[in-house]
Protein backbone atom coordinates (compact mmCIF):
# COMPACT_ATOMS: atom_id res chain seq x y z
CA UNK A 1 0.00 0.00 0.00
CA UNK A 2 2.99 2.65 0.52
CA UNK A 3 4.44 2.11 -2.77
CA UNK A 4 4.02 5.47 -5.25
CA UNK A 5 3.24 3.28 -8.02
CA UNK A 6 -0.12 2.37 -6.65
CA UNK A 7 -2.64 5.38 -7.62
CA UNK A 8 -5.54 6.38 -6.15
CA UNK A 9 -8.90 5.69 -7.22
CA UNK A 10 -11.21 8.27 -7.87
CA UNK A 11 -15.17 7.60 -6.57
CA UNK A 12 -17.84 8.26 -8.66
CA UNK A 13 -20.17 10.72 -7.90
CA UNK A 14 -22.16 10.01 -5.81
CA UNK A 15 -19.76 7.41 -4.29
CA UNK A 16 -22.04 5.97 -1.77
CA UNK A 17 -25.48 4.24 -2.96
CA UNK A 18 -28.34 2.15 -1.26
CA UNK A 19 -27.94 -1.95 -2.93
CA UNK A 20 -31.01 -1.14 -4.58
CA UNK A 21 -28.81 1.89 -6.49
CA UNK A 22 -25.98 -0.11 -7.44
CA UNK A 23 -28.11 -3.21 -8.64
CA UNK A 24 -29.84 -0.40 -10.97
CA UNK A 25 -26.84 0.86 -12.47
CA UNK A 26 -25.14 -2.44 -13.26
CA UNK A 27 -28.06 -3.65 -14.82
CA UNK A 28 -28.28 -0.17 -16.79
CA UNK A 29 -24.20 -1.23 -17.90
CA UNK A 30 -25.27 -4.49 -18.76
CA UNK A 31 -28.09 -3.45 -21.07
CA UNK A 32 -26.10 -0.87 -22.60
CA UNK A 33 -23.34 -3.68 -23.32
CA UNK A 34 -25.86 -5.86 -24.15
CA UNK A 35 -27.24 -3.57 -27.36
CA UNK A 36 -23.49 -2.69 -28.13
CA UNK A 37 -23.33 -6.20 -28.66
CA UNK A 38 -26.17 -6.84 -30.69
CA UNK A 39 -25.49 -3.92 -32.90
CA UNK A 40 -22.07 -5.64 -33.30
CA UNK A 41 -23.28 -9.27 -34.32
CA UNK A 42 -25.85 -6.77 -36.41
CA UNK A 43 -23.25 -5.35 -38.71
CA UNK A 44 -21.16 -8.66 -38.97
CA UNK A 45 -25.17 -10.37 -40.07
CA UNK A 46 -25.33 -7.39 -42.98
CA UNK A 47 -21.48 -7.77 -43.93
CA UNK A 48 -22.15 -11.60 -45.06
CA UNK A 49 -25.19 -11.24 -46.39
CA UNK A 50 -24.23 -7.99 -48.96
CA UNK A 51 -24.32 -8.87 -52.49
CA UNK A 52 -21.41 -10.07 -53.91
CA UNK A 53 -19.19 -7.95 -56.24
CA UNK A 54 -16.81 -9.96 -57.65
CA UNK A 55 -16.90 -13.24 -55.63
CA UNK A 56 -16.81 -10.72 -51.95
CA UNK A 57 -19.35 -9.11 -50.39
CA UNK A 58 -19.63 -5.19 -51.49
CA UNK A 59 -18.95 -3.58 -48.62
CA UNK A 60 -15.54 -5.78 -48.72
CA UNK A 61 -14.77 -4.99 -52.77
CA UNK A 62 -15.04 -0.83 -51.48
CA UNK A 63 -12.89 -1.71 -49.04
CA UNK A 64 -9.98 -3.21 -51.21
CA UNK A 65 -10.69 0.17 -53.91
CA UNK A 66 -10.74 2.32 -50.71
CA UNK A 67 -6.74 0.96 -49.85
CA UNK A 68 -6.24 1.05 -53.65
CA UNK A 69 -6.67 4.75 -53.78
CA UNK A 70 -4.56 5.17 -50.90
CA UNK A 71 -1.95 2.69 -52.27
CA UNK A 72 -2.25 4.99 -55.69
CA UNK A 73 -1.44 7.76 -53.80
CA UNK A 74 1.72 6.82 -51.89
CA UNK A 75 2.67 5.20 -54.52
CA UNK A 76 6.50 6.26 -55.36
CA UNK A 77 8.08 4.59 -58.25
CA UNK A 78 10.99 5.66 -57.28
CA UNK A 79 11.29 3.14 -54.57
CA UNK A 80 13.07 -0.45 -55.42
CA UNK A 81 12.69 -3.79 -54.20
CA UNK A 82 15.53 -4.65 -52.57
CA UNK A 83 18.00 -6.43 -54.98
CA UNK A 84 19.85 -9.84 -53.60
CA UNK A 85 22.62 -11.49 -54.76
CA UNK A 86 22.61 -13.95 -57.79
CA UNK A 87 23.73 -16.95 -55.79
CA UNK A 88 20.09 -16.73 -54.02
CA UNK A 89 17.88 -17.39 -57.12
CA UNK A 90 16.19 -20.53 -57.34
CA UNK A 91 13.14 -21.98 -59.40
CA UNK A 92 10.22 -20.06 -58.17
CA UNK A 93 7.00 -22.73 -58.02
CA UNK A 94 5.52 -22.88 -61.07
CA UNK A 95 2.38 -22.12 -59.89
CA UNK A 96 -0.49 -22.07 -62.37
CA UNK A 97 -1.31 -23.22 -65.67
CA UNK A 98 -4.19 -20.92 -66.81
CA UNK A 99 -3.48 -20.20 -70.05
CA UNK A 100 -0.56 -22.02 -70.97
CA UNK A 101 -0.54 -23.36 -74.65
CA UNK A 102 -0.16 -26.61 -75.99
CA UNK A 103 3.54 -26.63 -77.02
CA UNK A 104 6.11 -23.91 -76.71
CA UNK A 105 5.50 -21.24 -79.40
CA UNK A 106 8.60 -20.95 -81.29
CA UNK A 107 7.13 -18.37 -83.65
CA UNK A 108 5.99 -16.47 -80.65
CA UNK A 109 4.53 -12.65 -81.35
CA UNK A 110 2.62 -10.00 -79.41
CA UNK A 111 -0.19 -8.09 -80.31
CA UNK A 112 0.20 -4.59 -78.98
CA UNK A 113 -2.82 -2.18 -79.27
CA UNK A 114 -4.36 1.03 -78.02
CA UNK A 115 -7.29 3.56 -78.97
CA UNK A 116 -6.56 5.24 -81.68
CA UNK A 117 -3.62 3.65 -83.13
CA UNK A 118 -2.95 0.61 -85.81
CA UNK A 119 -2.19 -2.95 -84.18
CA UNK A 120 1.31 -3.60 -83.46
CA UNK A 121 1.98 -7.87 -84.30
CA UNK A 122 6.10 -7.96 -83.22
CA UNK A 123 8.24 -10.57 -82.72
CA UNK A 124 10.51 -11.23 -80.36
CA UNK A 125 13.56 -9.80 -82.27
CA UNK A 126 11.10 -6.64 -83.25
CA UNK A 127 9.79 -5.95 -79.75
CA UNK A 128 13.12 -6.07 -78.15
CA UNK A 129 15.39 -4.51 -80.56
CA UNK A 130 18.00 -1.63 -79.64
CA UNK A 131 16.39 -1.94 -75.99
CA UNK A 132 18.85 -2.26 -73.03
CA UNK A 133 18.80 -6.09 -71.82
CA UNK A 134 18.58 -5.82 -68.19
CA UNK A 135 19.15 -8.49 -65.60
CA UNK A 136 17.22 -7.99 -62.06
CA UNK A 137 17.18 -10.57 -58.85
CA UNK A 138 14.22 -9.67 -56.88
CA UNK A 139 11.85 -11.52 -54.75
CA UNK A 140 9.12 -12.86 -56.41
CA UNK A 141 5.93 -13.05 -54.07
CA UNK A 142 3.08 -15.33 -54.70
CA UNK A 143 -0.36 -13.90 -52.84
CA UNK A 144 -0.45 -17.52 -51.08
CA UNK A 145 2.12 -16.43 -49.03
CA UNK A 146 5.31 -17.74 -50.50
CA UNK A 147 7.86 -16.19 -51.69
CA UNK A 148 11.43 -16.68 -53.92
CA UNK A 149 14.30 -14.68 -54.98
CA UNK A 150 14.42 -15.35 -58.77
CA UNK A 151 17.23 -13.54 -61.17
CA UNK A 152 15.05 -12.41 -64.36
CA UNK A 153 16.07 -11.37 -67.59
CA UNK A 154 14.90 -9.07 -69.86
CA UNK A 155 14.04 -5.83 -70.98
CA UNK A 156 12.47 -3.26 -68.95
CA UNK A 157 8.63 -2.41 -69.79
CA UNK A 158 9.11 1.08 -70.05
CA UNK A 159 12.15 0.64 -71.93
CA UNK A 160 10.24 -1.37 -74.75
CA UNK A 161 7.32 1.00 -74.54
CA UNK A 162 9.68 4.31 -75.64
CA UNK A 163 11.50 2.06 -77.95
CA UNK A 164 8.19 1.26 -79.50
CA UNK A 165 6.42 4.13 -79.72
CA UNK A 166 3.68 3.20 -77.21
CA UNK A 167 1.80 6.39 -75.95
CA UNK A 168 1.61 4.70 -72.82
CA UNK A 169 1.69 8.47 -70.74
CA UNK A 170 -1.85 8.64 -72.31
CA UNK A 171 -3.02 5.44 -70.66
CA UNK A 172 -4.00 4.93 -67.28
CA UNK A 173 -4.25 1.25 -67.29
CA UNK A 174 -2.92 -1.41 -69.77
CA UNK A 175 -4.48 -5.21 -69.91
CA UNK A 176 -2.62 -8.04 -70.81
CA UNK A 177 -3.52 -11.36 -71.77
CA UNK A 178 -2.14 -15.14 -72.53
CA UNK A 179 -1.82 -15.98 -76.25
CA UNK A 180 -5.58 -18.02 -76.21
CA UNK A 181 -6.98 -15.20 -73.89
CA UNK A 182 -8.04 -17.32 -71.10
CA UNK A 183 -5.75 -15.73 -68.56
CA UNK A 184 -5.89 -12.28 -68.31
CA UNK A 185 -4.67 -9.24 -65.88
CA UNK A 186 -5.48 -5.54 -65.21
CA UNK A 187 -2.64 -3.65 -64.29
CA UNK A 188 -2.46 0.38 -63.62
CA UNK A 189 0.17 1.82 -65.98
CA UNK A 190 2.62 3.29 -63.03
CA UNK A 191 3.01 -0.03 -61.36
CA UNK A 192 3.77 -1.14 -65.39
CA UNK A 193 6.54 1.25 -66.19
CA UNK A 194 8.22 1.25 -62.83
CA UNK A 195 12.02 0.06 -63.34
CA UNK A 196 11.83 -3.38 -62.69
CA UNK A 197 8.82 -3.97 -64.07
CA UNK A 198 10.31 -6.38 -67.44
CA UNK A 199 8.87 -8.43 -70.41
CA UNK A 200 11.06 -11.44 -69.26
CA UNK A 201 12.81 -14.11 -71.53
CA UNK A 202 15.00 -15.55 -68.91
CA UNK A 203 14.90 -16.76 -65.87
CA UNK A 204 18.25 -17.40 -63.47
CA UNK A 205 20.42 -17.37 -66.42
CA UNK A 206 18.36 -19.88 -68.77
CA UNK A 207 16.15 -18.95 -71.46
CA UNK A 208 12.21 -18.31 -69.80
CA UNK A 209 11.07 -22.38 -69.64
CA UNK A 210 7.90 -23.31 -70.41
CA UNK A 211 6.32 -23.53 -67.44
CA UNK A 212 7.14 -20.59 -66.62
CA UNK A 213 5.68 -18.59 -69.25
CA UNK A 214 8.19 -19.22 -71.68
CA UNK A 215 9.19 -17.42 -73.98
CA UNK A 216 8.40 -14.02 -73.18
CA UNK A 217 6.46 -13.30 -69.69
CA UNK A 218 5.81 -10.18 -67.59
CA UNK A 219 7.41 -9.90 -63.95
CA UNK A 220 6.93 -7.24 -61.52
CA UNK A 221 8.41 -7.12 -57.92
CA UNK A 222 5.64 -4.19 -57.26
CA UNK A 223 2.68 -6.74 -57.61
CA UNK A 224 2.36 -10.14 -56.53
CA UNK A 225 2.85 -13.23 -58.80
CA UNK A 226 -0.55 -13.65 -60.04
CA UNK A 227 0.30 -9.59 -61.55
CA UNK A 228 3.26 -11.67 -63.57
CA UNK A 229 1.33 -13.17 -66.80
CA UNK A 230 3.04 -15.90 -68.57
CA UNK A 231 2.66 -16.55 -72.03
CA UNK A 232 1.92 -13.00 -73.07
CA UNK A 233 -0.27 -13.15 -75.77
CA UNK A 234 -1.38 -9.23 -76.49
CA UNK A 235 -0.95 -5.97 -74.81
CA UNK A 236 -3.74 -3.09 -74.99
CA UNK A 237 -3.39 0.10 -73.17
CA UNK A 238 -6.55 1.28 -71.77
CA UNK A 239 -8.12 4.26 -70.03
CA UNK A 240 -10.97 1.78 -68.29
CA UNK A 241 -9.97 -0.76 -65.38
CA UNK A 242 -9.25 -3.97 -67.64
CA UNK A 243 -10.66 -7.32 -66.43
CA UNK A 244 -8.39 -9.36 -64.34
CA UNK A 245 -8.56 -13.28 -63.89
CA UNK A 246 -7.62 -13.08 -60.51
CA UNK A 247 -9.99 -9.93 -59.36
CA UNK A 248 -13.08 -11.16 -60.96
CA UNK A 249 -12.52 -14.24 -58.50
CA UNK A 250 -12.26 -12.36 -55.25
CA UNK A 251 -8.81 -10.99 -55.03
CA UNK A 252 -7.92 -7.57 -55.06
CA UNK A 253 -7.64 -5.88 -58.67
CA UNK A 254 -4.65 -3.84 -57.79
CA UNK A 255 -2.65 -5.96 -55.55
CA UNK A 256 -0.07 -4.25 -55.34
CA UNK A 257 3.39 -3.75 -53.49
CA UNK B 1 -28.53 0.17 6.92
CA UNK B 2 -25.57 -1.52 4.60
CA UNK B 3 -24.61 1.02 1.86
CA UNK B 4 -23.13 0.18 -1.35
CA UNK B 5 -19.48 1.97 -2.49
CA UNK B 6 -18.70 2.50 -6.07
CA UNK B 7 -15.59 2.59 -7.27
CA UNK B 8 -14.21 3.52 -10.38
CA UNK B 9 -12.06 1.32 -12.42
CA UNK B 10 -12.31 1.43 -16.13
CA UNK B 11 -12.75 5.05 -17.85
CA UNK B 12 -15.14 4.66 -20.69
CA UNK B 13 -12.60 5.08 -23.19
CA UNK B 14 -10.92 2.04 -21.84
CA UNK B 15 -14.13 0.35 -22.08
CA UNK B 16 -15.60 1.24 -25.61
CA UNK B 17 -12.19 0.57 -27.04
CA UNK B 18 -11.68 -3.09 -25.24
CA UNK B 19 -15.09 -4.55 -26.11
CA UNK B 20 -14.26 -3.41 -29.44
CA UNK B 21 -10.59 -4.49 -29.90
CA UNK B 22 -12.17 -8.13 -28.87
CA UNK B 23 -14.40 -9.14 -31.79
CA UNK B 24 -12.20 -6.88 -34.32
CA UNK B 25 -9.13 -9.19 -33.21
CA UNK B 26 -11.40 -12.10 -33.48
CA UNK B 27 -12.04 -11.06 -37.01
CA UNK B 28 -8.35 -10.60 -37.76
CA UNK B 29 -7.30 -13.85 -36.65
CA UNK B 30 -9.97 -16.06 -38.53
CA UNK B 31 -9.37 -13.92 -41.96
CA UNK B 32 -5.72 -14.14 -40.61
CA UNK B 33 -5.91 -18.24 -40.26
CA UNK B 34 -7.86 -17.74 -44.08
CA UNK B 35 -4.66 -16.49 -45.63
CA UNK B 36 -2.11 -18.70 -43.76
CA UNK B 37 -4.39 -21.16 -44.77
CA UNK B 38 -2.98 -20.75 -48.57
CA UNK B 39 1.09 -21.50 -47.37
CA UNK B 40 0.86 -23.38 -43.92
CA UNK B 41 4.42 -23.57 -43.63
CA UNK B 42 5.31 -22.89 -39.72
CA UNK B 43 5.88 -25.58 -37.83
CA UNK B 44 8.08 -26.55 -34.36
CA UNK B 45 10.35 -29.71 -34.46
CA UNK B 46 13.27 -30.80 -32.55
CA UNK B 47 15.94 -32.96 -34.48
CA UNK B 48 13.40 -33.48 -37.79
CA UNK B 49 10.63 -34.50 -35.16
CA UNK B 50 7.59 -32.29 -35.42
CA UNK B 51 6.08 -31.05 -31.93
CA UNK B 52 3.50 -28.80 -33.38
CA UNK B 53 2.15 -28.08 -37.06
CA UNK B 54 0.66 -24.91 -38.11
CA UNK B 55 -1.62 -26.49 -38.63
CA UNK B 56 -2.92 -30.07 -38.46
CA UNK B 57 -5.76 -30.82 -41.59
CA UNK B 58 -8.23 -31.23 -38.96
CA UNK B 59 -7.73 -27.89 -38.01
CA UNK B 60 -8.88 -26.16 -41.46
CA UNK B 61 -11.95 -28.67 -41.58
CA UNK B 62 -13.05 -28.05 -37.74
CA UNK B 63 -13.14 -24.18 -38.73
CA UNK B 64 -14.03 -24.52 -41.66
CA UNK B 65 -10.81 -22.51 -43.25
CA UNK B 66 -10.20 -23.98 -46.49
CA UNK B 67 -9.59 -22.19 -49.79
CA UNK B 68 -10.81 -19.06 -48.57
CA UNK B 69 -7.90 -16.53 -49.21
CA UNK B 70 -9.81 -14.65 -51.31
CA UNK B 71 -12.39 -13.89 -48.95
CA UNK B 72 -9.74 -13.75 -45.61
CA UNK B 73 -8.06 -10.93 -47.89
CA UNK B 74 -10.59 -8.68 -48.16
CA UNK B 75 -11.35 -9.36 -44.76
CA UNK B 76 -8.53 -8.85 -42.86
CA UNK B 77 -7.20 -5.36 -45.02
CA UNK B 78 -10.94 -3.88 -44.07
CA UNK B 79 -10.47 -4.82 -40.95
CA UNK B 80 -7.36 -3.76 -40.43
CA UNK B 81 -8.33 -0.36 -40.53
CA UNK B 82 -10.87 -0.69 -37.24
CA UNK B 83 -7.75 -2.66 -35.65
CA UNK B 84 -5.36 0.03 -36.29
CA UNK B 85 -8.22 3.34 -35.37
CA UNK B 86 -8.92 1.50 -32.47
CA UNK B 87 -5.72 0.44 -31.30
CA UNK B 88 -4.45 3.93 -32.03
CA UNK B 89 -7.25 6.01 -30.00
CA UNK B 90 -6.93 3.47 -27.37
CA UNK B 91 -3.11 4.78 -26.91
CA UNK B 92 -3.52 8.05 -27.58
CA UNK B 93 -5.89 8.55 -25.22
CA UNK B 94 -4.25 6.55 -22.52
CA UNK B 95 -1.74 8.71 -22.92
CA UNK B 96 -3.74 11.90 -22.79
CA UNK B 97 -5.87 11.06 -19.81
CA UNK B 98 -2.85 10.03 -17.94
CA UNK B 99 -4.49 6.88 -17.46
CA UNK B 100 -0.82 5.42 -18.94
CA UNK B 101 0.57 5.65 -15.05
CA UNK B 102 -1.44 2.82 -14.15
CA UNK B 103 -0.28 0.43 -17.22
CA UNK B 104 3.52 1.89 -16.97
CA UNK B 105 6.01 -0.42 -15.37
CA UNK B 106 8.79 0.66 -13.82
CA UNK B 107 12.14 -1.17 -11.93
CA UNK B 108 10.40 -2.99 -9.74
CA UNK B 109 7.57 -4.31 -12.28
CA UNK B 110 9.06 -7.30 -13.21
CA UNK B 111 10.22 -8.88 -9.62
CA UNK B 112 6.85 -7.93 -8.40
CA UNK B 113 4.88 -9.85 -11.13
CA UNK B 114 7.15 -12.74 -10.83
CA UNK B 115 5.69 -12.22 -6.72
CA UNK B 116 1.92 -12.25 -8.09
CA UNK B 117 2.47 -15.45 -10.57
CA UNK B 118 3.70 -17.23 -7.15
CA UNK B 119 0.32 -15.93 -5.50
CA UNK B 120 -1.34 -17.11 -8.10
CA UNK B 121 0.34 -20.18 -8.05
CA UNK B 122 0.11 -20.39 -4.11
CA UNK B 123 3.31 -20.72 -3.15
CA UNK B 124 3.78 -17.07 -1.49
CA UNK B 125 1.39 -16.13 0.84
CA UNK B 126 1.42 -12.19 0.59
CA UNK B 127 -0.55 -10.46 -1.66
CA UNK B 128 1.04 -8.41 -3.99
CA UNK B 129 -0.37 -4.65 -3.82
CA UNK B 130 -3.12 -4.59 -6.60
CA UNK B 131 -3.79 -0.66 -7.62
CA UNK B 132 -6.06 -0.78 -10.69
CA UNK B 133 -3.79 -3.33 -12.72
CA UNK B 134 -1.11 -5.51 -10.25
CA UNK B 135 2.38 -6.05 -11.70
CA UNK B 136 1.77 -9.03 -13.94
CA UNK B 137 -1.10 -7.47 -15.23
CA UNK B 138 1.09 -4.35 -16.37
CA UNK B 139 3.52 -6.44 -17.60
CA UNK B 140 0.63 -8.40 -19.54
CA UNK B 141 -1.16 -5.40 -20.68
CA UNK B 142 2.19 -3.38 -21.68
CA UNK B 143 3.02 -6.28 -23.50
CA UNK B 144 0.07 -7.31 -25.43
CA UNK B 145 -0.42 -3.78 -26.41
CA UNK B 146 3.53 -3.39 -27.47
CA UNK B 147 2.38 -7.08 -29.83
CA UNK B 148 -0.40 -4.97 -31.34
CA UNK B 149 2.09 -2.46 -32.88
CA UNK B 150 3.94 -5.32 -34.22
CA UNK B 151 1.47 -6.91 -35.46
CA UNK B 152 0.46 -3.81 -37.36
CA UNK B 153 3.93 -2.98 -38.29
CA UNK B 154 5.14 -6.38 -39.55
CA UNK B 155 1.57 -6.58 -41.12
CA UNK B 156 2.37 -3.08 -43.30
CA UNK B 157 5.58 -4.41 -44.13
CA UNK B 158 4.25 -7.63 -45.82
CA UNK B 159 1.85 -5.78 -47.32
CA UNK B 160 3.95 -3.28 -49.13
CA UNK B 161 7.04 -4.47 -48.93
CA UNK B 162 8.42 -2.76 -51.80
CA UNK B 163 7.32 0.92 -50.70
CA UNK B 164 7.91 0.12 -47.41
CA UNK B 165 11.37 -1.76 -47.74
CA UNK B 166 13.20 -0.04 -44.88
CA UNK B 167 10.07 -1.41 -43.07
CA UNK B 168 10.79 -4.95 -44.18
CA UNK B 169 14.43 -4.47 -43.76
CA UNK B 170 13.42 -3.41 -39.80
CA UNK B 171 12.06 -6.74 -39.48
CA UNK B 172 14.25 -9.02 -41.05
CA UNK B 173 13.07 -9.60 -44.68
CA UNK B 174 9.99 -10.68 -46.30
CA UNK B 175 10.09 -13.97 -45.07
CA UNK B 176 11.07 -13.16 -41.16
CA UNK B 177 8.39 -10.57 -41.14
CA UNK B 178 5.89 -13.10 -42.34
CA UNK B 179 7.07 -15.45 -39.07
CA UNK B 180 6.72 -12.27 -36.85
CA UNK B 181 3.24 -11.52 -38.27
CA UNK B 182 1.90 -15.23 -37.59
CA UNK B 183 4.10 -15.96 -34.15
CA UNK B 184 2.44 -12.30 -32.56
CA UNK B 185 -0.89 -14.63 -33.67
CA UNK B 186 -0.10 -17.22 -31.65
CA UNK B 187 0.85 -14.60 -28.84
CA UNK B 188 -2.91 -13.28 -28.62
CA UNK B 189 -3.79 -16.88 -28.34
CA UNK B 190 -1.89 -17.53 -25.48
CA UNK B 191 -3.12 -13.98 -24.06
CA UNK B 192 -6.21 -14.51 -24.38
CA UNK B 193 -6.41 -18.13 -22.77
CA UNK B 194 -4.38 -16.54 -19.80
CA UNK B 195 -7.36 -13.63 -19.89
CA UNK B 196 -10.17 -15.22 -20.01
CA UNK B 197 -8.74 -18.11 -16.63
CA UNK B 198 -7.95 -14.89 -14.63
CA UNK B 199 -10.90 -13.03 -15.30
CA UNK B 200 -12.94 -16.12 -14.31
CA UNK B 201 -10.92 -16.49 -11.22
CA UNK B 202 -10.91 -12.53 -10.42
CA UNK B 203 -14.72 -12.87 -10.09
CA UNK B 204 -17.91 -10.93 -11.11
CA UNK B 205 -16.60 -7.64 -9.17
CA UNK B 206 -13.70 -7.81 -11.67
CA UNK B 207 -16.04 -8.63 -14.49
CA UNK B 208 -18.48 -5.83 -13.99
CA UNK B 209 -15.82 -3.04 -14.22
CA UNK B 210 -14.91 -3.60 -17.84
CA UNK B 211 -18.37 -3.07 -18.47
CA UNK B 212 -20.36 -0.70 -15.66
CA UNK B 213 -16.65 1.51 -15.39
CA UNK B 214 -16.59 0.98 -11.14
CA UNK B 215 -16.30 -1.95 -9.30
CA UNK B 216 -18.65 -2.18 -6.02
CA UNK B 217 -17.50 -2.53 -2.28
CA UNK B 218 -19.89 -2.79 0.95
CA UNK B 219 -19.86 -0.38 3.01
CA UNK B 220 -19.95 -0.93 6.96
CA UNK B 221 -22.99 -0.03 8.59
CA UNK B 222 -21.49 1.09 11.69
CA UNK B 223 -18.91 3.60 11.61
CA UNK B 224 -20.31 7.19 10.49
CA UNK B 225 -19.58 7.55 6.89
CA UNK B 226 -18.85 11.03 6.70
CA UNK B 227 -15.19 10.83 5.89
CA UNK B 228 -15.42 8.39 2.76
CA UNK B 229 -18.53 11.23 1.46
CA UNK B 230 -15.69 13.88 1.99
CA UNK B 231 -13.09 11.61 0.26
CA UNK B 232 -15.62 11.30 -2.52
CA UNK B 233 -15.06 15.12 -3.54
CA UNK B 234 -12.29 16.57 -5.44
CA UNK B 235 -9.67 17.89 -3.64
CA UNK B 236 -8.67 20.95 -4.49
Amino acid sequence: MSHASKPPSQPVEPAIVTPAEARRRTRRAFIGFGLAGAFGGGAWAWLATRSDLDNIPWPLRRAHEANEALSRTVFDPGKLGPEFPRSRAAEPRPNGSHGMPDRFANDWSVAVSWAGGAEQRLDRKELFDGVERVESTIEFKCIEGWSQIVTWGGYRFVDVAAKRGWPVEKFANASMTTVDGSYYVGLDMPSLLHPQSLLCDAMNGEPLPFNHGGPVRLTMPVKYGIKSIKWLGRIELRNDRPADYWAKRGYDWFSGH
Amino acid sequence: MESKRLVAKHPLFVRITHWINGPVLLIMLYSGLLIYWANDVYEISIGGFVLVKFFPAWFYKLLDLEGGLARGMSLHFAFAWFFTINGVIYVALTFLTGYWRHLCPNRRTPIEAFHVLLHDLKLRKEKPPQGIFNAAQKMAYCGVIAMGAGSLLTGLAILKPVQLSWLLWCFGGYEFARLIHFALTIGYVLFFCIHIAQVIRAGWNNFRAMVAGYEVATVPPEPPHEPRIEAAVPAG
